[in-house]
């Protein structure tokens, strides 16, 4: 096999991950679907468009959109999560609807409907074992390592990561523990809207066009990927993005499965959940009356 | 006993308020019509809210009945309006006269579409809660690309229907017959055996398997039951707009015909259909009056009210505020005085909801002075009675 489509397949599964992980954290945390995180990686990527075309350096850019994308998942979940506390997590989930509906609105009504292109320095290639391999992938697969190794660390040492796995073990039982539950799920929300900036610019380098909808799509499959490994789980999101994206590359490669990409990906997710309901690495919780 | 009987087989308007009012208002909106009081745009308007109340009530069976969460309507949608119409495409020269095609497309697009709400309720039987929700998802969307690449059905270009389309005034008075036939057949089971089994097992699944009901078979039932009415709407939709595309069923419809149901109130048959007129006039209006560079409008306005909706109906700090305008304590106020308005207690919902109100810092900044010993000590007038 080509070792190209292995290795996008691998970035593109970085970038899932990274997206994923903003999804399982805040349900882990808040147990709520936070439907308007893949707006979130539309935010992030008209914060880029709007710094590189200011000042052309993609890290300055990448600053920008962390700091934009976190006040962003802030504000939202100040604003239209927190009233609903407590309330069914149905309502919950219409809110969220609405927040990317409202996201969605905005960017469109600020910066247009149509697609706009972005122009990110070009990385090139490099030859390996005699293939042509994109330096962007490369940067992509190492920073989202990275990342996903600085998060678990994050989460097993430190006071604040503690905390939040104390919440998501049981809310009430770390609040009488002494844990300001508000402050972790706004935290939470901080660093999932971050993982979101850094995916919003790794989801440019290989696409480079911005649109109002641009998060829809890999805000599904990231979501797909987190319920793949078992949503609420930190490790779980990461295999579920590695292994979507590198089943979606593959497919993709293929000629006659290629049309069906989407089909065949969903179709993974329902067949992994039929034998495990959980996901892969999903914590089962026994149900009582 | 006999005043429970009589109670029972005594005529309740309440029953029977659905199909009043939707009767009322086909034979006024056929009066307007024949008056000349309907445009074109009235009349398309009509009958989209017509396939959105098929939606609403029967994705109110799954979501607000059975109490599972689905976010795949407008895939077993998607399956209706094609099949359905591709049956109706091939054999309306064979089969001549418009409506008996239309019926019978109606009916064999809801069966197949019936046979994907059995499958899908397969997983059904093992997932819950979110889970389920995504397995939902990815069915709609698994749908939406085997149509857009299966080469029957136009592939993305869409599915002409122009051939079979229905002219307008036909379309929204079958409409209405429709919803009539639909709400006839929902009220009445959720009224049966049937349909009080099935809020059983929302309430507690649990507890109605002990009880020796069958959850396999009326969550299979239910979803079932559901697609079929999901696909009957689909072949309204597509007897009346050409092309068919696969884009208009992505998930954002399926979590349209959520909105309508949880926004006319989970299990509430009137709320969906109210919620569902609703709705689709709302989008109607920011469709038709927001065009081009406003279209942006459309999406912030539906998004600002859907948002102030859910927060003031849900949001536990508004609940007082929310009770002093409900419609229901209104009128009870008004017309009986002695009454008050009758509140159900839900335990299992208000067990969820109840929320740790111990606040640490009050308990850490109490101060216990122990060298005075003054907190331990008894009450000095207990002591003198000793």
């Amino acid at each position: 096999m080509n070792i190209n489509i292995l290795l996008d397949g691998l970035s593109l599964g970085a970038i899932y991950a990274l997206i994923a992980l903003g999804y399982t954290m805040v349900y882990g945390i808040a147990k709520m679907l936070n439907f308007a995180h893949g707006d979130i990686i539309m935010v992030g990527a008209y914060a880029i468009l709007t710094t590189i075309t200011m000042y052309s350096n993609p890290i300055v850019a990448l600053a920008i959109a962390v700091i934009v994308c976190m006040l962003m998942g802030i504000l939202i979940e100040k604003i239209a999560y927190k009233p609903l506390r407590g309330a069914s997590p149905l309502a919950v989930l219409i809110t969220a609807i609405g927040v990317s509906y409202f996201l969605q609105g905005i960017a469109q009504l600020i910066f247009g409907a149509e697609s706009k292109p972005i122009e990110l320095p070009n990385m090139g290639n490099f030859k390996l074992l005699g293939a042509s391999i994109r330096v962007s992938s490369i940067i992509t697969l190492v920073i989202g390592a990275i990342i996903m190794a600085a998060l678990s660390v994050f989460i097993k040492t430190t006071r604040t990561g503690r905390a939040m796995l104390a919440v998501s073990e049981d809310k009430a039982a770390a609040q009488i523990m002494g844990v300001n539950v508000n402050r972790i799920i706004m935290i939470t929300f901080a660093i999932g809207s971050a993982l979101a900036a850094f995916a919003s610019l790794f989801y440019l380098m290989s696409i480079p066009s911005v649109t109002p909808t641009l998060g829809a799509m890999p805000g599904i499959k990231a979501f797909t990927a987190a319920v793949i490994g078992g949503i609420g789980s930190i490790p779980g999101a990461m295999v579920g993005g590695i292994l979507l994206g590198v089943v979606e590359n593959i497919c993709k490669s293929i000629p006659f499965l290629s049309n069906y990409t989407t089909a065949i990906e969903f179709s993974l997710l329902i067949i992994i959940l039929l034998v495990r309901p959980i996901g892969l690495l999903g914590k089962k919780r026994r149900e009582k009356v | 006993m006999e005043k429970i009987q009589k109670k029972s087989h005594s005529f309740r308007i309440g029953n029977y308020i659905n199909y009043i009012v939707i009767t009322i208002a086909l034979i006024s909106f056929i009066i307007l019509d024949n008056a000349g009081f309907l445009g074109r745009s009235d009349l398309n308007l009509l009958s989209r809210i017509g396939y959105s109340i098929v939606l609403a009530v029967s994705l109110n069976l799954v979501v607000g009945f059975l109490g599972e969460l689905s976010l795949g309507h407008a895939g077993f949608m998607c399956v209706g309006a094609y099949i359905g119409c591709y049956f109706a495409n091939s054999f309306h020269e064979i089969i001549g006269n418009q409506i008996i095609t239309f019926v019978i497309s109606l009916i064999l697009g809801g069966l197949v579409s019936a046979v994907f709400g059995f499958i899908i309720g397969l997983p059904a039987l093992r997932l819950k809660g979110d889970y389920l929700a995504i397995v939902t998802l990815a069915f709609g969307e698994i749908v939406r690309n085997l149509f857009k690449n299966l080469p029957y059905f136009g592939k993305a270009m869409g599915m002409q229907t122009d051939a079979i389309a229905l002219e307008r005034d036909t379309m929204y008075i079958s409409s209405f017959i429709i919803i009539l036939v639909v709400l006839f057949l929902i009220q009445n089971l959720i009224k049966s055996k049937h349909g009080r089994a099935i809020t059983a097992i929302r309430d507690n699944e649990i507890a109605a398997k002990a009880m020796g009901i069958n959850i396999t078979y009326y969550k299979l039932f239910v979803f079932t039951f559901a697609a079929f009415f999901a696909g009957v709407a689909g072949v309204m939709y597509g007897h009346q707009i050409s092309p068919i595309t696969q884009e208009t069923f992505s998930y954002n419809y399926s979590i349209e015909i959520l909105v309508m149901v949880v926004l006319g109130g989970m299990g509430s048959i009137t709320g969906s259909i109210v919620a569902a007129t609703v709705i689709t006039y709302i989008n109607f209006v920011l469709q038709n009056e927001l065009s081009g560079e406003l279209a942006a409008l459309k999406l912030l306005i539906y998004a600002i009210i859907l948002i102030i909706v859910v927060i003031f109906n849900n949001a536990p700090k508004l609940k007082p505020i929310k009770e002093k305008c409900n419609i229901k304590y209104l009128f009870a106020r008004i017309f009986n005085h002695h009454k008050k308005p009758e509140k159900i207690n839900d335990d299992a919902a208000e067990w969820n909801r109840i929320e740790s109100k111990i606040n640490m810092d009050a308990i850490l900044s109490m101060e216990i002075d122990v060298k005075s010993n003054t907190a331990f000590t008894p009450d000095k007038s207990e002591k003198g009675d000793k």
